[in-house]
């Protein structure tokens, strides 16, 4: 059984198909990109997987159980238990510290463990940073909090969109070498970006345009150069 | 690290590190306290103070005779029908004409420390005659006599029958006394000679019998009525009036003062409640960005409920804290400065001030509350 499927997942606004049949399934482990234009729905796909909102039809089995019909209470559980979220807009609480965001997650996951945030802290490099407020951080060093906090509970799948748009290439490279090293841990990781370079370090990449899923490349050599060496049209 | 303390440490950090946000509601609330718990304080204070206040136009009620003159005795069984600790003081007067100088003046006996309770207002250059052979001397007496405390007089009494029969001795109607003190009181008391009940009666030669009595008894005016209505009815000799203008005017005026701090009261806290719930609308709505992040990392509506009750409830307690301590020197300074005494400290008030304020702050930020769990953290999350 995949970790993820997207059976038959529409999400329509009005008369626009944000979401047009779209089938998808991600194994337990696997890292995957998403690409597409802008406007083509790869937000509104990763906000259906991440339980912030559900599809208009279709199902979304995650562990095999369909969250399309799960209650808001329950979608807002499954979310925290299983499910690491990173944002592109590096979004942190603006009046608590770096550890103090960290924390947050753990807080409302299970417990705090100022201990254990600071070691996650540490894994992005940014242990010495722990008591600073956002404000006081590079965009990059608040994303890379946000890296500690989506990886802090330990989740069965980490969610980015659009992780790396705001960053320069130093940092780009820090965030893509965490990826390498969560998905080395086992996580499973899903990634929307609009750059090729950080799409093309995954395993697979599968691209949307206008909510359909048309195209999907596997990176056969994943372990060692980057390359693609098969594109399959669907 | 628990829960409850990183709750505290997220709610601590979201007032002290927004502070600047933050300090329009702290202010509302405090002020709003302050002047409800400065109002509370005057609202049950002033009544004491007014009470002392309007005491000090004399007494509230008096007691005539009936036919002529009555003893202590009638005073006494007047008096019985009067809650005890409801009598600030009870003073009987005579008066009797006698003569200083050989020019007739109006002598009143009287008991000296009673009159003090009776007629606070009474100001003495000098002392009250603490005994035998002492008077208290109306100022303008004093003025027409040239007479200071400490100086001698003659004051004579001549007897209603004044010839001797055959045989008997005349009286002895002559006393020298010392002026202990010069009575101001910018009224027709400064035109009598106070003397002791025992010196008027040796003067006089006639023991018992007294002319009027004057009452101060701390009572509102159904009371003071019922009272009245009580001796006059029940006891023979004794006729029980109020002086009516003191004590309806001090009802009436403590009525509408009342009335007026409650009116103050319900504003001031709907003000308060307007004020912060705002506050608290512009916080949730600056901060959705912040509530859907919140949710998106698994915070339930419960959570926030909680974390945004939290900051409100301790935005209150900090609020009413201030409130209490700026309402006590409020209502200090109104105190010195209308009634010219200070006020009574009440500890109650404390606590009491500041639970309404966490209540009055909790109620005002329900509607934005409610508003905050209504974030949609996809739509937030989004983008601008
Ligand atoms: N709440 C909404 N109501 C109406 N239309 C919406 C809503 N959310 C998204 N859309 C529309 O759905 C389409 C897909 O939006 P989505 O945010 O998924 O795009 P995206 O692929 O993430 O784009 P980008 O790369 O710019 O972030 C867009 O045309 C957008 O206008
Ligand atoms: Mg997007």
């Amino acid at each position: 059984m995949s970790l993820l499927e997207l059976k038959n997942i529409y999400k329509i606004y009005g008369d626009l198909h944000a979401l047009d049949d779209v089938n998808l399934k991600v194994e337990k482990g696997e890292w995957l990109s998403i690409m597409g234009p802008s406007g083509s729905g790869k937000s509104t796909m990763m906000n259906i997987i991440g339980c912030m909102d559900k599809p208009s039809k279709g199902e979304v089995l995650l562990d095999g159980v369909d969250i399309a019909k799960e209650s808001a209470k329950n979608l807002t559980a499954i979310r925290r238990d299983k499910i690491g979220l990173i944002f592109q807009q590096f979004h942190l609480v603006g009046y608590l510290t770096a550890i103090e965001n960290v924390m947050l997650a753990q807080y409302y996951h299970s417990v705090p463990d100022e201990k254990e945030a600071l070691e996650a802290l540490d894994r992005v490099g940014l242990a010495d940073r722990a008591k600073h407020l956002p404000s006081q951080l590079s965009g990059g060093e608040q994303q890379r909090v946000c890296v500690a906090r989506a990886l802090i509970n330990y989740p069965e799948i980490i969610l980015a969109d659009e992780p790396t748009g705001n960053l320069d290439d130093a940092n780009e490279k820090i965030v893509v070498d965490l990826f390498h090293k969560l998905h080395s841990e086992g996580t499973t990781l899903i990634v929307v970006t609009h750059d090729p370079e950080v799409a093309e370090v995954a395993q697979r990449t599968v691209y949307l345009r206008n909510g359909k899923l048309h195209k999907e490349t596997i990176n056969e050599n994943f372990t060692g150069e980057i390359k693609f060496d098969n594109e399959v049209e669907i | 690290m628990n829960k409850r303390k990183m709750f505290l440490r997220m709610i601590t950090a979201s007032l002290i590190r927004r502070r600047s946000r933050m300090i329009v509601a702290l202010l509302s609330i405090a002020i709003g306290a302050a002047i409800l718990s400065g109002l509370v304080t005057i609202y049950v204070d002033v009544p004491r103070q007014m009470g002392a206040q309007f005491r000090n136009y004399g007494a509230n009620m008096i007691f005539t005779p009936t036919d002529g003159h009555f003893t202590s005795d009638d005073i006494t069984k007047g008096k019985s029908y009067i809650d005890s600790k409801d009598i600030v003081g009870v003073t009987p007067y005579r008066y009797e004409s006698v003569r200083i100088h050989e020019l007739p003046v109006m002598a009143a006996g009287t008991d000296m420390e009673q009159a003090k309770l009776t007629s606070p207002y009474w100001s003495v250059e000098g002392s009250y005659p603490s005994g035998s052979g002492q008077i208290l001397l109306g100022a303008s007496l004093a003025e027409q006599f040239r007479l200071g405390t400490g100086d001698e007089v003659t004051v004579n009494y001549t007897p209603e029958n004044p010839e001797p029969e055959e045989g008997e001795t005349i009286l002895d109607n002559t006393m020298d006394m010392t002026v202990a003190g010069i009575l101001e009181t910018g009224g027709p008391e400064e035109d009598y000679v106070y003397i002791t009940m025992t010196d008027l009666e040796e003067l006089t030669g006639i023991s018992g019998k007294i002319d009027l009595a004057e009452l101060s008894v701390s009572a509102k005016s159904d009371k003071l009525n019922e009272y009245a209505d009580n001796i006059s009815a029940n006891v023979p000799g004794v006729s029980a009036r109020l002086v009516k203008r003191v004590t309806e005017s001090e009802s009436a005026v403590l009525t509408k003062l009342q009335a007026l701090v409650l009116l103050v009261t319900v504003i001031v806290l709907a003000l308060t409640m307007i004020c912060v719930a705002t506050t608290m609308t512009a916080v949730v709505t600056e901060r959705r960005r912040e509530i859907g992040l919140r949710k998106a990392i698994g915070a339930s509506n419960g959570g926030i409920i909680a974390e945004f009750m939290g900051e409100g409830i301790l935005l209150g307690a900090a609020g009413g804290t201030i409130g209490a301590a700026l309402g006590f020197i409020f209502a200090q300074q109104v105190s010195i400065n209308v009634f010219s005494s200070s006020i009574s400290f009440m500890p109650l008030l404390i606590p009491i001030t500041i639970l309404v304020s966490v209540a009055v702050t909790g109620v005002s930020c329900l509607l934005p509350i409610r508003s905050a769990t209504q974030v949609d953290p996809a739509l937030v999350l989004k983008g601008e």
